[in-house]
């Protein structure tokens, strides 16, 4: 910690700074014990250090209160009570009603499976993915900024474009995909009545996005590696393949276990690519649900016609709880695999 | 350059870049598709054996994809929004930041902590009650509502507090104090000029993530005139015809609204880049 309190030295300033500097802010409630005698630039000079700090960090948590806090807990309120159709507040209290209900939903079921679904089929082969394309750009290349932003271009294409691209390639007719199949031989996927297969061709969009980024975060751990770490493993005989699992992989677990949680919040969320991937306009993921996430069934609970706002919030709080949950299991293997290897 | 023959760190071979060629083939063949597939007719993109080479109609598409949605207002709205939302977040980002980077103040290492919490909430959960909110003031269906919840992000003030830790020596501050200097000139004279090259690298991430952003737009616009580019793709899809099954018409309209990313990204890339990397050494 660098920190140091800076504002000790505010009440020795000789003058006080120019008029109209001075941010605006509550008057000082009690009166400075430390100076008996001091004029009232330095009184205000003293002010000054002490309120700017926190008029600096007010928008944000003014903000945060507006959009994040108050909503979030008034989500948690609202999941409790009916709504009227068409109606601008909230009915009765009906206890867990709303929870209750969405659990029992078959559809629910169906997004909860499928949400986790793909999420595995994303976040593994993307980890993976990332950290052999990081460790072949940690070697001494030509053209390095080039080819670091070359796995970075499927970053600047937007989720919704990401679908409609990968929309193309996985369609049931004439897709590219199928197309190649179908050329050596291979029976045609039904990408979006397949259950697997949907989730399949959502993952592989998630995955073309993310595991570029992903990659330059575990570059960076990799360049932080000491280079004498490899020298002298190098003199004791060990090839390429040992460094890298006994030295890249060690060195940069808790760059990985970054990636790993926020690919798994990320994951869980999972909205757009779904919902774009979709071939028919209810927009309820899939015919028969095949790929409806839990996200979208936050969404398309929201604009439903009974109890629209309750049940969704309700769902929320369920979709948050998975989080929590993966989370954790994320973070007590990491303890798990941490102590095993630190005896 | 090394010497050394020991490692594959020190002389890549021809297998690294065959790898790494296959990579980029893998990560830039969906766009050359998008393009291919936009710019031949609606019937030969259908057809079998598929088209693997550009055709002539790209503009032909492009003019549907104008008939279809309103895309220059889209476009303009992606602008507007994305502008607002990074120079929002980048500038009460930086004060907070600054704040938390350099000062000691009661209750900053709580406040601190309960920003980096805030980040780890699921924004899912304040969805629902901000579009009720919002509809209840009358916001839904305007810029206005797609920008507030990007005002500013609990990551941009981790980030530049992270920054602005080792980027401003103490020194300086103190000096600028016994100068007389007011605590907000000395943000403006030492803080500001110091966080520069993070506050560019925050603000190419905020417009980028706003630019993508979907499901709250989609959640507060659905319905009305105002639209950003990927709400626009939304409509684009579901346009009554054959929007679900022109695939020609659909792939032009998307191209056309990754364009002005890809453009930033040719600009930027190099920052980008580097931003994603020091944040990962920094977070």
């Amino acid at each position: 910690m660098t920190e140091r309190s800076t504002s000790s030295s505010g009440g020795t300033a000789q003058a006080a700074p120019p008029d109209g500097a001075h941010p605006p802010g509550p008057p000082e409630p009690r009166p400075s014990r430390t100076a008996p005698r001091i004029t009232l630039r330095q009184r205000l000079s003293r002010l000054d250090t002490k309120v700017s700090p926190y008029l600096y960090v007010l928008p944000f948590f003014v903000i945060f209160a507006a959009i994040g806090l108050y909503p979030m807990l008034y989500s948690g309120y609202l999941s409790f009570f009916s709504w009227p159709r068409f109606g601008a507040e909230h009915g009765d209290a009906v206890g867990w009603d709303n929870y209750i209900h969405v659990l029992q939903d078959p559809v629910f079921h169906k997004a909860f499976w499928n949400t986790i679904g793909i999420f595995l089929l994303s976040s593994v082969p993307q980890v993976i993915i990332a950290t052999l394309v990081a460790a072949l750009l940690t070697t001494n290349l030509r053209w390095k900024v080039g080819w670091r932003m070359s796995v970075l271009v499927p970053f600047v294409v937007a989720p919704a474009a990401v679908a409609l691209i990968f929309g193309s390639l996985f369609a049931d007719k004439s897709g590219l995909i199928n197309e190649i199949l179908s050329m050596v031989g291979l029976p045609e996927v039904q990408w979006h009545s397949n259950r697997l297969a949907s989730w399949t061709a959502i993952a592989t969009m998630v995955n073309w996005r993310w595991t570029g980024y992903n990659t330059l975060i575990l570059l960076a751990a990799m360049q932080a590696i000491p280079r004498s770490l490899y020298e002298a493993a190098a003199i004791d005989g060990a090839g390429t393949i040992r460094q890298f699992f006994s030295i890249t992989l060690p060195s940069i677990r808790p760059t990985l276990m970054f990636v790993i949680i926020t690919s798994t919040i990320g994951g869980l969320q999972i909205f757009t690519e779904p919902r774009l991937f979709d071939t028919n306009l209810q927009h309820q993921g899939g015919s028969n649900y095949e790929y409806q996430t839990l996200a979208m069934y936050i969404f398309n609970t929201a604009n439903s016609a009974t109890d629209p706002y309750p049940r969704a919030a309700a769902a929320s709080w369920l979709l948050v709880g998975l989080i929590i949950c993966f989370a954790l299991i994320n973070f007590l293997l990491t303890r798990a695999v941490q102590r095993r290897s630190a005896t | 350059m090394s010497t050394r023959r020991t490692a594959l760190r020190d002389r890549p071979r021809a297998l690294v870049y065959a790898l790494l060629a296959a990579f980029l083939f893998g990560s830039v063949f969906p766009l050359y598709w998008s393009f291919v597939i936009g710019s031949v007719t609606s019937q030969r993109a259908i057809q079998t054996p598929p088209p693997l080479i550009p055709g002539g109609h790209f503009f032909d598409n492009a003019a549907r994809v104008l008939d279809r949605i309103d895309f220059w207002s889209a476009l303009a709205n992606s602008i507007f929004v994305s502008s607002v939302a990074a120079i929002s977040t980048v500038v009460f980002a930086t004060l907070a930041g600054y704040a938390f980077a350099k000062f000691r103040f009661r209750g900053n290492n709580a406040l601190m902590v309960f920003v980096i919490l805030t980040m780890t909430i699921p924004p899912q959960l304040a969805l629902i009650p901000l579009l009720k909110e919002f509809s209840n003031l009358g916001l839904t269906g305007t810029r206005t509502a797609v920008i507030l919840p990007w005002m500013v992000t609990a990551f941009g003030v981790f980030f530049m507090r992270q920054y602005l830790k080792d980027a401003i020596p103490d020194e300086l501050i103190e000096a600028a104090r016994v100068d007389g200097c007011s605590m907000i000139r000395i943000f403006w004279t030492v803080a500001v000029p110091a966080a520069r090259p993070a506050m560019a690298i925050l603000g190419l991430f905020t417009f980028m993530q706003a630019w993508t952003d979907f499901m709250w737009p989609l959640l507060v616009l659905q319905g009305s005139d105002v639209q950003t580019l990927q709400t626009a793709l939304d409509q684009l899809k579901i346009a009554p015809g054959q929007g679900l099954s022109d695939m020609a018409l659909l792939q032009a309209g998307t191209l056309m609204a990754t364009v002005p990313l890809l453009l930033l990204f040719i600009a930027t890339g190099r920052q980008l880049v580097s931003g994603i990397m020091q944040g990962a050494v920094k977070g």
